[in-house]
């Protein structure tokens, strides 16, 4: 049995005198023990809302949550409160894409790092202060005794995310979920993180739901690919399939638009036309019909269904992309112009 | 840390200096003067301006500023017209009962503040917030000077569960210590004189204690609602820690620091405030004696204590800064 199973989960924010905004709309995807599972989508799609549902931190007003998410087959999405918190920090642990906003700006590292030991571990005093400064050290903090009494704002960006993972990893949690965790840094401290995370869940035998809008993150870390779209997942695969025979005509414009060292000089980055903007509702079709260069009057004829090939490749279409395709896919893809910058680059700004 | 104090008290000099000037002259502007508080509406222009000249008022306002600049320096502050006695003896002596009277005001302002401002955060949008809010801003608009009235009709004249003016009752022996009045029942043990005096403290304290009350619990509510919204709330949910270490080390320790800084200057807004409420209380306290200082136009009186309610203004500010910057890290004094 996987270490998480997502059922047709489904999130709605609903704000009295506004229309539901159907943020998640039947997710599905699965989590073995140890492996590192992508989320990949580009912004808005509910990558955050997934993962915030499944931690159970979504606000308790004005939303509503529907289908399952079994962890070692006890439903997330139904449990009481106080066992979803004493299973919050020890057996999953979530790590955030802004690393000053997400440490408590009043309180050193040292006692941000040992509330969880003390309330998950029992651990108190100076064999808890030597646990963090171990902890500190393994994610490759130096100095981490100093560090420990030191603020937030005085740790470097790369090193508040190496805080805050510490954190996270604290307990030797089961699952991990990576929200986005490099966004906020600079490119080569980005590489250094997730080299990091990659060890640590390695070692540890945690699983890891990495989150990103970045396929370059997913093909260097992810064993799964889930690709996210307006709420849904489009297509789920192993990494190798799923960067060599994408499928969905939406995974095929993300691979078509990131930027690749060996394409000739010159050429030019392929992005997907539109912006979700165009979406239409997943109950009138498919919801990326009106951007997709390969869509046909069957994509409006209702929401596709999900097919499962033999190989363990899924996705979502009623016309899928086949293998001597790609090609043609995306290079059709670039004939509108694009009113909206392409999804992978993306905007970060709301950090 | 140290040279930050230093600098600070600095500072008050030239801030004294100007307003040593500005005071005197308004209150030399002010009509009237001593003379027709001390003199019947009937006496003539002669007895007046003997009594003026008395009191050094004839002489041009330039000598009478350096004779009082001249008396400071030596920490003097002169004699009152009206008592005679000295204004820092007066001072001295009336001081404690309005110290007792803003702190136990401010001890209600904020036990009561604080709390409800939490609470209608969390319950933010809700009845209970609506009422919070309503009555909070009832809490601004009230005089205080009407507030006092009502309570002590109500809760002193007709229920008579307190007692309606004064600081303790004649009859209950209570030895001077200090002139703190609740200080001195709990240093002596004499506790029926110390809960007496708080007895006689609790109304006008209310009364007092309405407007940073109200501020209080609106500073709260937006601070709390805004730090319930910061990512490193979420950050202390995801850990799982118990939710009373997420609202205690992690909501309320970074919502107070807003707070802080306005009580810090709320304070200094009660020692105004305390004159009308020890007029209504007939509260033997500073506030009561300004009152009467200022209708009988007893200039050395009224230089005197404004100039120490500055000083005492500005030292809350100083110490709340400083604390302010123990809470926030990020806040270093230099
Ligand atoms: N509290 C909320 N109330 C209403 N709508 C919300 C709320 N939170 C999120 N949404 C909506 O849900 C959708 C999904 O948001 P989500 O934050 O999961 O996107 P994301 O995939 O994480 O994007 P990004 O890459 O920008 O982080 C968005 O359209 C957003 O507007
Ligand atoms: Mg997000």
């Amino acid at each position: 049995m996987a270490l998480l199973e997502v059922e047709d989960l489904a999130v709605t924010f609903q704000r009295k005198g506004t229309a539901p905004v159907h943020a998640v709309d039947g997710v599905s995807f699965t989590v073995a023990e140890g492996q590192v599972v992508g989320l990949v989508g580009e912004s808005g799609c509910g990558k955050s809302v997934t993962s915030l549902a499944l931690m159970g931190l979504l606000a308790k007003r004005g939303v509503k949550v529907g289908g399952k998410a079994l962890f070692d087959g006890n439903d997330l999405l139904t449990m009481p409160g106080s066992t979803l918190r004493d299973m919050r920090g020890s057996e999953m642990a979530m790590i955030f894409q802004d690393p000053l906003s997400s440490l408590n700006p009043v309180i050193p590292i040292g006692l941000q790092v040992t509330e969880v030991l003390k309330r998950h571990r029992g651990m108190k005093g100076e064999p808890a202060e030597k646990e963090a400064a171990d902890l500190l050290d393994r994610v490759g903090i130096p100095d981490p005794r100093r560090r420990l009494k030191e603020y937030p704002h005085q740790l470097s960006g790369g090193m508040r995310q190496r805080a805050l993972i510490a954190m996270a990893v604290a307990c030797r949690p089961r699952l991990l979920i990576a929200d986005e965790p490099t966004t906020a840094l600079d490119v080569t401290i980005q590489a250094q993180i997730l080299e990091l995370l990659k060890e640590l869940v390695a070692q540890q035998g945690t699983a890891l739901i990495m989150i990103t809008h970045d396929l370059g993150v997913v093909a260097g870390l992810c064993d799964e690919i889930n690709v996210m779209y307006a709420g849904r997942v489009v297509e789920g695969a192993a990494r190798r399939p799923l960067f060599a025979s994408p499928t969905h005509p939406y995974s095929v414009g993300l691979l078509g638009s990131i930027p690749r060292l060996d394409a000739p000089r010159g050429e030019k980055l392929k992005p997907i036309p539109g912006s979700v903007r165009d979406n239409i509702a997943w109950a009138d079709g498919c919801a990326f019909a009106p951007r997709c260069a390969h869509r046909t009057d069957e994509c409006l004829d209702g929401p596709p269904a999900l097919v499962q090939t033999y190989t363990g490749h899924a996705y979502r279409c009623v016309n899928p992309v086949t293998g001597d395709e790609v090609e043609a896919v995306t290079a059709a893809a670039t004939l509108p112009a694009p009113s909206i910058v392409d999804a992978t680059t993306d905007s970060d700004g709301e950090a | 840390m140290l040279r930050y104090i230093v600098r600070r008290l600095l500072q008050l000099v030239p801030t004294l200096f100007g307003l040593s000037i500005l005071l005197f002259a308004w209150l030399h502007s002010l009509p009237g003067g001593p003379e027709a508080a001390m003199l019947d509406v009937r006496a003539t222009d002669a007895k007046r301006a003997e009594v003026r000249a008395a009191l050094g008022l004839d002489e041009p306002l330039i000598v009478q500023y350096g004779r009082f600049m001249k008396r400071l320096v030596r920490f003097d502050l002169g004699d009152s017209f009206t008592t005679g006695t000295p204004v820092m003896e007066e001072f001295g002596r009336r001081f404690p009962a309005t110290v007792e009277l803003t702190v136990v005001a401010m001890i209600i302002a904020i036990c009561a503040g604080i709390p409800l401002g939490y609470l209608a955060a969390r319950r933010h949008g809700r009845i209970f917030d609506g009422l919070t809010v309503t009555g909070s801003l009832l809490g601004i608009c009230i005089p205080i000077f009407f507030l006092g009235f009502i309570l002590k009709a109500i809760f002193a004249v007709k229920l008579g569960w307190f007692p309606s003016l004064g600081r303790q009752d004649v009859d209950v022996n209570a030895t001077r210590v200090t002139e703190f009045y609740v200080l001195d029942g709990i240093l002596t043990q004499e506790w029926d004189a110390s809960l007496n005096a708080l007895w006689h403290l609790i109304l006008p304290a209310i009364a007092l204690a309405s407007i940073p009350f109200a501020i209080i619990v609106r500073m709260t509510r937006a601070s709390v609602l805004e730090v319930l919204g910061e990512d490193y709330v979420r950050t202390a949910e995801a850990k799982g820690l118990r939710e009373n270490t997420v609202r205690g080390r992690h909501v309320l320790r970074n919502a107070m620091l807003p707070v802080v800084t306005s009580i810090g200057l709320l304070t200094g807004g009660l020692l105004s405030g305390a004159v009308l409420t020890e007029t209504v209380f007939v509260f033997g306290g500073i506030g009561s004696f300004l009152a009467t200082a200022i209708s009988n136009r007893d200039y050395p009186v009224l230089m005197g204590f404004i100039m120490i309610i500055a000083v005492i203004y500005v030292l809350i500010n100083l110490a709340v800064d400083l604390s302010y910057s123990v809470l926030d890290p990020r806040v270093r004094v230099r």
